[in-house]
């Protein structure tokens, strides 16, 4: 059941921290793009795991120990669920997006051969650049990039030329996080997977706004961080299909991920174990569960038409400020506007809204590439999500026009 | 004028603000007065890490004082670099590796001088005191 209009209220009072101040204002947080707020169903899961029922899992014979493994393993199937995973072992709970890049792009350093190449796209975050780049410099792999157009969109021409036999993984953000423009991806797994290629879909930005599933999107790798759908920071998933998984070589070794240890071999413990090495965050893989209750609570549906409705004004709006441009401005978006005015630093305007209690992000947003494309140090990126009103949308927009008569 | 009567001569016209507004404007007017470092200088080996904003600077000796000279692209990171350089500059190397900083906390400024802060007021100063360092050296 989804609710059709939201009930900002009682949502807010949800969130302790939207009821404080900064620098002498009632905080408007527009950073959301970055981190999600907490609410308190999540905050209290995290707590009372640890008042009640913390323990080290899967090992232990007590008690306490197996009710901890319990909410892990719930947690696990909870996630499984939202995404429609086929199994939970094709759910391995990592520390972020990153780490889960990482884990997948370490793995294929035993896959891949000199010639193999690999497909990027312009938008993507640093981490998902850096690993890859890091994958080619180890195995003579070649890393092609997706151009992307002035508009902010990925150039799918292009793309389709860059496909070939010798494609071996193609890596693409869902949603990217400069811009917030949500890009085709099931076109390019179904190309990928054309020539044989797997796909690695950086969902980070896209799960705050929609819900993917990972079956009919027949997506070979998903990843996502908790804290960016109102979880701990500190834990994020990986979703791997079990043929895949069981492909790839463990990334670290140690306690958890072990079947069998002696000095002359060690064999390697199941899915998902065999990606877990060590204590895992149990009590983030809670909180991780709860956010997902909460965010399916007040429905995915309700979520991105409020969402998009606060984008929609804001755009009309700001779009008045003589000077202002915002990047990637095209219908196929997600809640963040990424902007800039004409002869003015995003840096400074940043620091004047800041003075004002309100917070958006400013700089090169870890996508240096999309930066360097428009030629621009940086932008102002706003990010919105379903606890923002329309109220304080208003007063960011006064903030940004105060900001600039002073700049000027 | 001394560091210290620059220091407390930049307290005191702060002191004349009410508000974080009024502050941020006369630092923007800073920021927009500042004589510029000669385009020579805004290269790669001038900028100043750590700072979202770009930051060159530019030092010479002069007799034995050290002049300097700025940009930035924020205004209000060049006006920050502009209290700076009107403090530091045409003084004594061995004064500017002497003098504190506590006058930014009494201008209101204490939030940017966080090691964190993505505007690099910790680098400026550290930038500054670096020259002075290098000119004390070559006149001792």
């Amino acid at each position: 059941m989804y609710n059709t209009t939201l009930d900002l209220a009682q949502i807010r009072a949800d969130f302790p921290i939207l009821q404080r101040k900064v620098n002498g204002q009632p905080l408007i947080y527009l950073d959301n793009a970055a981190t999600s707020q907490t609410p308190l169903p999540v905050i209290n899961a995290i707590s009372d795991y640890y008042k009640h029922s913390n323990a080290n899992i899967h090992r232990g014979v007590h008690a306490l120990s197996q009710e901890a493994t319990d909410l892990f393993e719930a947690a696990r199937k909870k996630i499984q669920n939202h995404f429609n995973a086929a199994a939970a072992h094709e759910i391995i709970l990592t520390s972020g997006t990153t780490h889960a890049i990482n884990l997948v792009a370490n793995g294929f350093a035993s896959i891949l051969e000199k010639g193999d190449e690999l497909i990027v796209s312009a938008l993507e975050h640093h981490a998902n650049i850096v690993p890859w780049q890091m994958l080619c410099e180890r195995t003579g792999a070649k890393l092609n990039v997706i151009p992307m157009t002035d508009e902010g969109t990925l150039d799918m021409e292009a793309f389709d030329a860059l496909v070939s036999i010798r494609t071996k993984v193609v890596f693409v953000n869902h949603v990217s996080n400069a811009l917030g423009i949500i890009n085709p991806i099931k076109h390019i797994i179904e190309k990928a997977h054309a020539v044989g290629a797997a796909v690695l879909i950086d969902g980070a930005q896209a799960t705050p706004h929609l819900v993917p599933d990972v079956q009919a999107l027949d997506v070979d790798f998903y990843t996502t961080s908790a804290h960016k759908i109102c979880g701990p920071t500190g834990i994020g998933m990986l979703y791997g299909k079990e043929e895949w998984l069981r492909k790839l070589p463990p990334y670290q070794g140690g306690g958890e991920m072990i079947d069998q240890v002696t000095f002359e071999k060690t064999t390697y413990a199941d899915l998902p174990h065999k990606f877990e090495a060590g204590t895992p965050n149990i009590a983030g893989g809670v909180g991780f569960g709860a956010a997902i209750d909460y965010m399916n609570t007040i429905g995915f549906d309700a979520i991105a038409a409020h969402e998009y409705n606060l984008m929609q004004h804001a755009s009309e709006k700001l779009t008045q400020i003589e000077g202002l441009r915002i990047y990637g401005n095209v219908p196929h978006k997600v809640a963040v506007i990424s902007f800039n005015v004409e002869g003015l630093h995003p840096y400074d305007i940043g620091t004047l809204l800041d003075k004002m209690g309100i917070a958006v992000r400013t700089g090169h947003h870890c996508c240096q590439p999309i930066m360097d494309f428009y030629q621009i140090p940086g932008t102002v990126r706003a990010s919105f999500a379903f606890y923002n009103t329309h109220e304080e949308v208003d007063q960011f927009v006064t903030g940004v026009e105060k900001a600039v008569s002073m700049l000027r | 004028m001394s560091i210290a009567e620059q220091q407390a001569e930049i307290v005191a016209e702060f002191a004349l603000f009410d508000d974080w507004m009024q502050r941020y404007e006369y630092m923007i007017e800073l920021g927009k007065s500042l004589p510029l470092i000669a385009s020579d200088y805004k290269t790669d080996d001038h900028i100043i890490k750590g700072c979202q904003s770009k930051v060159w600077v530019h030092a010479e000796l002069e007799k034995d004082k050290i002049l300097f000279t700025a940009d930035s692209d924020a205004i209000i990171t060049k006006g920050i670099i502009a209290i700076l350089i009107r403090v530091f500059s045409n003084q004594h190397p061995k004064d500017i590796l002497a003098a504190d900083t506590a006058f930014i906390d009494e201008i209101g400024l204490k939030e940017h001088l966080s090691p964190t802060r993505a505007n690099g007021l910790v680098s400026m100063i550290k930038q500054l005191k670096m020259y002075a360092i290098a000119y004390q050296t070559q006149l001792t």
